[in-house]
């Protein structure tokens, strides 16, 4: 079986759903972008446009949930199914928009650049239980008005994986829409077949900004998939307790829903956020803290309650060097988000409240997330009863290291992890260098780098993607792209 | 003539036995000499599974398929071998040092010394010293293997280097220990000649004892 993680009944998700209905139909929320609050009083909400606030009635909730997909699938540049979003399934995703990087020589934090992007493109490419790249670091040497598109240019020409992205601003939206129409070929092919997941945030509480609310139309006008990302801070933003964030939470989520499906009915969609509890010590929002990974699962059960696939930003770490830290953190992340079956699991590669990505940390969470996996395919009979002609041959062959048994199902019963885990006796660990963890992450993130091989897109749609990206690049006053 | 020697290394690597089986009679049929078919056919492959387990790209049930299809070609080799009077790789005389019962680990070194060609005498568990020295002395064994898995039965491995020097055998015959707790460190600290941290690099010591 399946092995499931339950935090809430469903008596309890039934009453967190009532009472934030309660609190979009009473309290409202505030949104600061005239177009939406229009739409919204088009379909019977009620707007004050002065404090731009619009309160959702339950009918307008009902018929959003009534249009939004149960699941939907991702296509890489090839235009190959990799992901099916929905049901318990689960995938991971680096964490997101990083400014900073753990260099991988000298262990410093600093700003990322786009040699540093494609060394993480290359890199994920390279990771099997990694599904999709992330537009994982933002790039300093570029203008800021091109860090968010830019990000998706090095990710579409370097990687094959789909990209869970977003934008800074709603002008960059145009050039991020049509750099995946070259990759896909038109503007319906793309719609077909969904290359991108943008990140959609609401600011708590109960926000939305003119140009987060403004993302989610623009992806629903073209179908491009929506993952909210709500971010209660309990105790701070948000009520202390797990139940009241979770209200919280999903008061925002609903209101994304509903500005999406008002939109465009069937856009698909990721029940997601990245919620925290707040660190009265140090001012901090730790991803790392099992609260918030707690109300991270909890909130994926009232997506599921709702039928939607879902999101969240839990297997990652707050640490800021590669240490223990980061292990711990990101590897109960993980464990608990695949146990709860959140669809889309983001985090990996990711430092610092998800400020510093480190290429090391994304090849020992890709052990992590293969572990995780395995987990969740959970324990099944295989050729396994009845039990007695299995071992009579133990017991007369005195082992079952070359059975047809063993051969049979080695692989299916025994995730073996990359070299960076370290499962050596101690006298082969020496006679292989006798290297520390992180030594050999290292060592796997140059040799994963230099085996990679660039996708095989067409001539033509690299030298359009590049067309573009230039052309954006100097409507910002940037003459030429960095050198690649 | 030479692409039959070659068959049998990359069957020998993906251990099929029947094909390797088949591929050595053939290999005699068409004249080739059983030292050559050896040499450049099985202990080639075998060279290279060594190589490939330690890269990580073949796993220990691969490594013992390979040779179970070794073993399949010598089947037809030993006979000539012995009459054309070409030695064997070597004989290793195995087995768990006296009060020790754990027999786990040395049972796969002796699958994968016959596995790497070598003949294995295994003695068992429990072994004395003087079992160990006798069937080596009356074997012509130029390398006793022991294994333990206990602090407490340990130091019986000490015994046996020292029983083998006194009887006047030190430099005849080579000592390899090894098992979970035992390390190379231990292993100098009693006069052994070799410690093997796993069964393949048990394989790789006795390979540099004999000199092969």
């Amino acid at each position: 079986m399946r092995p499931i993680l339950r935090l809430l009944d469903d008596t309890l998700i039934d009453r967190i759903l009532a009472e934030a209905r309660d609190i979009l139909a009473t309290l409202g929320v505030e949104i600061h972008n005239p177009g939406i609050l229009a739409l919204l009083a088009d379909h019977g909400a009620r707007v004050d446009r002065e404090k731009c606030r619009a309160f959702l009635p339950g009918e307008l909730v009902d018929n959003a949930l009534k249009t939004s997909p149960r699941s939907f699938k991702l296509y890489d540049v090839y235009g190959r199914e990799t992901h099916d979003l929905g049901g318990h399934n689960v995938y991971f995703t680096p964490g997101s928009a990083a400014i900073n990087v753990l260099d991988l020589g000298t262990s410093a934090i600093r700003p990322a650049t786009t040699a540093d992007y494609i060394r993480y493109a290359k890199l994920v490419e390279q990771l099997p239980h990694i599904s999709s790249q992330a537009t994982a670091m933002v790039p300093s040497d570029v203008p800021p008005n091109i860090q968010d598109s830019y990000r998706l240019f090095l990710s579409l020409l370097h990687g094959r994986k789909p990209v869970v992205t977003g934008t800074f601003t709603i002008d960059a939206f145009q050039v991020m829409k049509d750099l995946q129409v070259v990759v896909r070929g038109s503007a319906a092919e793309l719609k077909g077949k969904p290359l991108t997941v943008f990140s959609c945030c609401p600011t708590a509480p109960l926000k939305w900004s003119d140009v987060t609310s403004q993302n989610v139309v623009d992806c629903a006008r073209h179908s491009i998939p929506v993952e909210f990302i709500s971010m209660p801070l309990a105790g701070f933003v948000a009520p202390v307790t797990l139940v009241g964030s979770l209200v919280q939470h999903t008061a925002e989520t609903l209101s994304g829903i509903v500005i999406a499906q008002l939109t465009n009915p069937g856009t698909p969609m990721l029940y997601g956020g990245s919620p925290a509890i707040f660190d009265v010590r140090y001012e901090t929002t730790p991803m790392g803290a099992v609260e918030t990974m707690m109300i991270d699962c909890a909130y994926n059960e009232i997506g599921k309650r709702l039928g939607l696939p879902t999101q969240a930003y839990i297997a990652l770490s707050d640490g800021k060097q590669f240490d223990a830290q980061d292990g711990l953190e990101t590897g109960m992340g993980a464990t608990l988000a695949a146990l709860s079956g959140i669809n889309n699991i983001s985090g990996p590669g990711m430092l610092d409240f998800e400020s510093c990505f480190s290429l090391e940390k994304l090849v020992l969470d890709n052990e992590i997330c293969g572990m995780t996996l395995r987990l969740i395919a959970g324990i099944e009979p295989r050729e396994d009863f009845p039990a007695r002609p299995r071992f009579e041959e133990l017991l007369a062959s005195k082992h079952l290291l070359i059975s047809k048994h063993t051969r049979r199902h080695l692989k299916q019963e025994h995730y073996l992890p990359g070299r960076v885990i370290d499962r050596a006796n101690r006298g082969r660990w020496l006679a292989e260098g006798g290297l520390s963890l992180h030594r050999r992450a290292q060592q796997e993130v140059e040799r994963l780098i230099a085996a990679h091989q660039p996708p095989e897109l067409s001539p033509e749609t690299r030298s359009e993607l590049r067309k573009l990206m230039e052309r954006e690049a100097r409507r910002y006053g940037m003459e030429h792209l960095p050198h690649m | 003539m030479a692409d039959l020697l070659a068959d049998i290394t990359a069957y020998l690597l993906t251990g099929d036995d029947e094909q390797v089986s088949s591929l050595t009679r053939q290999a005699l049929a068409a004249g080739h000499k059983p030292k050559d078919i050896l040499d450049r056919g099985l202990l080639a492959g075998m060279a290279v599974v060594g190589e490939r387990f330690k890269a990580h790209e073949m796993y220990l049930p691969d490594v013992l398929m390979a040779a179970q299809a070794m073993n399949a070609g010598m089947e037809h080799l030993k006979p000539l071998l012995v009459r054309d009077g070409v030695p064997s790789l070597g004989k290793v005389v195995l087995g768990t040092v006296q009060g020790d019962l754990h027999d786990i680990g040395k049972n796969l070194v002796a699958v994968m010394l016959k596995g790497a060609g070598f003949e294995v005498l295994d003695l068992g568990s429990d072994v004395s010293p003087a079992r160990f020295v006798e069937a080596a002395r009356q074997h012509g064994a130029p390398v006793i293997g022991m294994s333990a898995l206990l602090t407490t039965t340990m130091p019986m491995m000490g015994a046996v280097v020292r029983l083998v020097k006194e009887s006047g055998l030190a430099g005849q015959i080579k000592t390899i220990v090894g098992g979970a707790p035992v390390t190379e460190k231990f292993a100098r600290e009693i006069g052994a000649d070799a410690h093997g941290f796993d069964a393949a690099n048990a394989v790789e010591r006795v390979r540099a004892l004999i000199g092969r």
